[in-house]
């Protein structure tokens, strides 16, 4: 299991791709959206959390497809799947893997980018625990999309067509959390829930991922 | 003689067979009387007036697309558990029809939303839960349709739907907290059979059981077309071998 | 070592062998001869554990390193990478052996991506050294191996037998094994009117 991670990360590092990608995706969201919206502070301060959720969620999305996709085409997701490692803890790996050079980047990203926007000052702690909470659970269900459409050739739409719906909840509680820590107000029940749904994916989903990828691997 | 007995193909066919004429019949019927019913022989609402009356198409085509995904949802667990054919090829027929169901409700809740909230859209947690819900129909449905092997896209599918299940389930409750945290209890949902006086209520209870054969009907015919297309593939795929 | 009997296997939900049955003792080597699409990589496939047969058993799954077409090499990784992952993965943590028996020692710190095809091949098969698994099954080992690197290979297993290993393999090329049994898989094709899942539409 160690082994495998060590290996995903080396690989993301040394292919590239991996951190840059996700975080400059991010970037250009975050910069596009005042040219949409207008540059007026007050309303770049108000919809500041959920365009960061939104940006950081959109990132998470771009590098799904890539969480099984290399080890299918060279062979190695075959070898892994004869290797002594349960499937289970194959793509809880792979998660982790995912969410460590997508997820922790962006989650770091997150309040710098909060600048651009005119967060107030109460939101940047929200929102970097909202996003820290609640990205896990981005990479935990993407690895679930990713597993499924792994075999297919155009699977890349598919798989941001099966995961968007799948994100609503962890969106709704995580930009909420950020919104109201921006607000000042409490944000106790939010995060609870936020917290329930990134440890509840991870405890659960992975089954359904790994039986996914079996079907997918025969 | 077991329920089970229906799950090989052409049993299956030949039963639907002959229920089908009937099922349709009794469903043009039921729809006819319901909606005519509904529409001409009841009084207007004092407060809503003649638009109330779409009521007799949202209310049961809302109630047919929840209950498709459910039948979804059952027949996925019973091709799991079963591996019956006839089960998940029932699931894929039913996703078309219970997709119409969600754009028929949203589409006449909006025609009502104007006159009544002045809006055809508001972020509702009902209305929302109902566009998520078409957003599962067509994750579901396209799928289906990227995967050439029939057993593959069966067993995706149906995990699919499973998984669906709990997180529209998890959405539904997160959109009720989202909205209500936003607007304070907007006052916009519909609290039906207790505002809904007897006079409107057995149309309504008419035109939902014509709804409801209608949804079955559907199923059943989708279910044989889809069961003679894999016939064919099977026939094709023979042919192949010999 | 390996048993297997009576395994019917499918491919795209079709039938492809029905009614194979054999059996591989330690020190044993079995090759499977046959045509193109008669069913070979589907049969190791299935043995390997990778897609559920359509019936019958096969006992010894969890002993087995499987070695098919691709080699599972990442190219931005080492050949000493590449190996050591495995080694790890599989709980072994030796390499230096596979890398001397593949003759590789020269290449340990060169990137997988600069290899030539033959060389990436020693590679994806020195990988089954490092599994410490008694049953090998491959298909296709020599595929872009030279006339040196199959001696090197038909060592390798000889050395792999001697020590009390077992091996299964497709291939069409004479190893020069001479205690090789070899089974013919166009026997075992399975008639259209064994469909199995597909029957019931028939």
């Amino acid at each position: 299991m160690r082994a495998l991670i060590a290996r995903d990360l080396a690989l993301a590092v040394r292919a590239g791709g991996g951190f840059g990608l996700g975080l400059a995706f991010f970037l250009i969201v975050v910069t596009l959206i005042p040219f949409g919206v207008g540059p007026e502070t007050t309303l770049l301060t108000e919809i500041a959390p959920g365009i960061l959720w939104i940006g950081a969620l959109l990132a998470c999305l771009l590098s799904l497809d890539r969480v099984f996709a290399l080890d299918w085409e060279d062979g190695s997701l075959d070898l892994l799947a004869t290797a002594p490692l349960p499937m289970e803890g194959i793509v809880t790996i792979k998660a982790l893997a995912h969410w460590l050079t997508t997820g922790l980047p962006l989650v770091l990203a997150a309040p710098a980018l909060g600048l651009l926007l005119s967060l107030p000052a109460p939101g940047y702690l929200w929102l970097f625990l909202s996003l820290l909470i609640g990205t896990p659970a981005l990479s935990v269900i993407g690895t679930f999309g990713a597993a499924l459409t792994v075999g297919l050739k155009r699977g890349g739409l598919l798989l941001s067509l099966l995961v968007l719906p799948l994100y609503v909840p962890t969106l709704i509680f995580g930009a909420e959390v950020a919104r109201r820590g921006a607000d000042g107000l409490a944000v106790e029940t939010p995060l609870l829930m936020l917290a329930g749904l990134s440890f509840g994916t991870l405890a659960l989903l992975p089954f359904a991922s790994a039986a996914v990828l079996r079907v997918n691997l025969r | 003689m077991s329920l089970w007995e229906y799950a090989n193909p052409v049993k299956f066919i030949r039963t639907t067979d002959r229920v089908l004429p009937w099922l349709a019949w009794l469903s043009a019927v039921c729809l006819a009387v319901g909606l005519i019913w509904g529409f001409f022989f009841t009084p207007d609402d004092f407060r809503q007036g003649s638009t109330v009356k779409i009521i007799y198409l949202h209310v049961p085509s809302a109630l047919m697309a929840i209950n498709g995904w459910l039948m979804m949802l059952v027949a996925s667990l019973i091709w799991i558990v079963r591996r019956h054919h006839v089960s998940a090829l029932a699931a894929r027929a039913a996703a078309p029809v219970g997709a119409t169901m969600t754009v028929i409700a949203l589409a006449t809740g909006a025609i009502w939303g104007q006159p009544m909230w002045g809006t055809y859209w508001a972020w509702d947690p009902r209305l929302t839960s109902f566009l998520i819900l078409f957003l599962f129909y067509l994750g579901y449905m396209a799928l289906w349709a990227a995967i050439e092997n029939d057993d593959t896209a069966a067993d995706l599918t149906s995990i699919l739907c499973l998984v669906g299940s709990v997180f529209a389930l998890l959405s539904r409750y997160a959109v009720n907290f989202w909205n209500q945290g936003l607007h304070q209890g907007a006052s916009l949902s519909l609290d039906k059979e207790k505002n809904v006086a007897d006079v409107f209520y057995f149309p309504l209870l008419v035109s939902i059981a014509g709804f409801v054969l209608l949804f079955i009907a559907l199923v059943f015919l989708r279910t044989q077309t889809e069961i003679r297309a894999r016939r064919m593939r099977a026939l094709l795929a023979r042919e192949r071998m010999a | 070592m390996l048993t297997v009997s009576d395994l019917s296997v499918a491919r795209g939900g079709l039938p492809v062998l029905s009614g194979v049955s054999f059996a591989l003792q330690a020190g044993e080597a079995l090759i499977l001869r046959g045509p193109n699409g008669s069913g070979k990589t589907t049969l190791l496939r299935s043995i390997a554990g990778l897609q559920p047969p359509l019936s019958g058993t096969i006992e010894g799954t969890d002993r087995i390193a499987y070695a098919g077409h691709q080699d599972g090499i990442k190219t931005a990784l080492s050949v000493e990478e590449n190996l050591g992952f495995w080694a790890s993965v599989f709980g072994t943590g030796k390499i230096e052996a596979a890398l001397e028996g593949f003759d590789l020692l020269g290449l340990k710190s060169r990137l997988a991506g600069n290899l030539s095809a033959g060389q990436k091949r020693r590679l994806g098969l020195a990988r089954l050294l490092v599994t410490g698994r008694p049953v090998w099954v491959l298909d296709e080992p020599t595929v872009s191996l030279d006339a040196a690197s199959v001696a090197l290979f038909a060592g390798a297993v000889k050395t792999h037998l001697a020590g009390g290993g077992a091996a299964l393999m497709a291939t069409h090329i004479d190893l020069g094994l001479p205690e090789a049994r070899s089974l013919d898989v166009t026997p075992f094709k399975a008639r259209p009117e064994e469909l199995g899942a597909d029957e019931a539409f028939l």
